[in-house]
């Protein structure tokens, strides 16, 4: 059973702002090594590690300013839902961009 | 506290008729608020679908038009919007511990941060109009010596450029007003740790369009760094 049921966080006990601190600091490092990492090279490398900074920014958002870690199931639900359906907006929009080439290759061959 | 009002707030001035109680009324506007950040997420969701597209086929200019912006500005503007929503969780922390005049104090402290954003904002903008940089019969791109060369590829970046960071700054432009909605219910000390709904709603709606930008500022101004 979630104790966040039970017990409303706010209620239960004297509510700390350390996360707070810490997750801005977090914030702020990552955003300095994502500016740092872009500097370099690193071919199709550069993409992938600026957006999995970005995801796990977001993710540090959601979870401690946002107060999802200590929400509803059905909150959790919620958000998980919202970019659920965005990630399958952009998954099916590329595969069909991602393969256009792919049909002139099938009918020159044939 | 009213005599008679139980813990779990029967009776409490802030309680809707149609809740049992605080908590249920509590759960239902976040739950509220997160299905209308859900179609927040699809509305910059198509313009982040569009961005992508482009950007697989016009790769190399992107990363090529994306030097144009201004890196400082927008690092500077990334780290402006991770403060405000630092401040932004201390006033709903502030409320939280029954401080009213703290929860006053951090809610005007977001909206300068908000503020500052958005003047930041501005002068970017400007940079842009002056260097021609806007999409329309005035937009004229140099390219780079010795690059390829394809402005009408460059004009789709800027495009999205100005869609996207115009969006958002309509979205921060809101946000600020909806702040500012906040002040003299807080000053009035409305909002308590038994019910500061509207604080937490606004709160989230703030953070999402932080988290907007956390995608926007490696997208838009990274791509071409190196």
């Amino acid at each position: 059973m979630s104790s966040t049921m039970a017990e409303p966080a706010h209620a239960a006990h004297t509510p700390s702002r350390k996360p707070y601190f810490l997750t801005c600091a977090f914030l702020l490092v990552m955003t300095l090594i994502t500016y740092v990492v872009a500097k370099f090279d690193l071919g199709p490398l550069n993409d992938i590690v600026a957006l999995s900074i970005a995801v796990l920014k977001a993710t540090a958002v959601v979870l401690f300013f946002m107060h999802v870690r200590h929400s509803s199931n059905l909150t959790k639900l919620t958000v998980v839902s919202g970019f659920l359906w965005l990630a399958i907006m952009i998954f099916v929009t590329m595969s069909d961009y991602w393969t256009r080439g792919w049909l002139d290759t099938f009918a020159s061959g044939r | 506290m009213h005599s008679g009002v139980s813990a779990s707030g029967h009776g409490h001035a802030r309680l809707q008729h149609h809740f049992d109680d605080l908590e249920q009324q509590r759960e239902a506007s976040t739950f509220g608020m997160w299905v209308f950040l859900c179609t927040e997420i699809l509305f910059f969701g198509g313009l982040f679908t569009t961005y992508v597209v482009y950007r697989q086929r016009f790769h190399g200019v992107f990363a090529q038009a994306s030097r144009d912006l201004n890196v400082v500005w927008g690092g500077t503007n990334t780290a402006v919007l991770i403060c405000s929503s630092l401040t932004m969780a201390l006033a709903i922390w502030s409320a939280q511990i029954n401080r009213r005049k703290l929860v006053v104090l951090f809610v005007l402290i977001t909206m300068a941060f908000g503020l500052t954003f958005l003047g930041i904002k501005t002068v970017e903008y400007k940079e842009k109009f002056d260097h021609h940089l806007v999409p329309g019969p005035h937009f004229h791109y140099v390219c780079p010596p010795g690059e390829p060369c394809h402005p009408e590829q460059a004009e789709v970046f800027f495009s999205l450029y100005f869609c996207m960071t115009g969006l958002h700054a309509l979205h921060m432009i809101v946000g600020v007003g909806l702040l500012s909605y906040l002040l003299v219910p807080s000053w009035q000390g409305r909002y308590t740790s038994d019910w500061h709904n509207p604080l937490e709603c606004i709160g989230l709606y703030w953070h999402f369009v932080d988290i907007v930008w956390i995608f926007l500022f490696p997208l838009l101004y990274l791509i071409g760094a190196h």
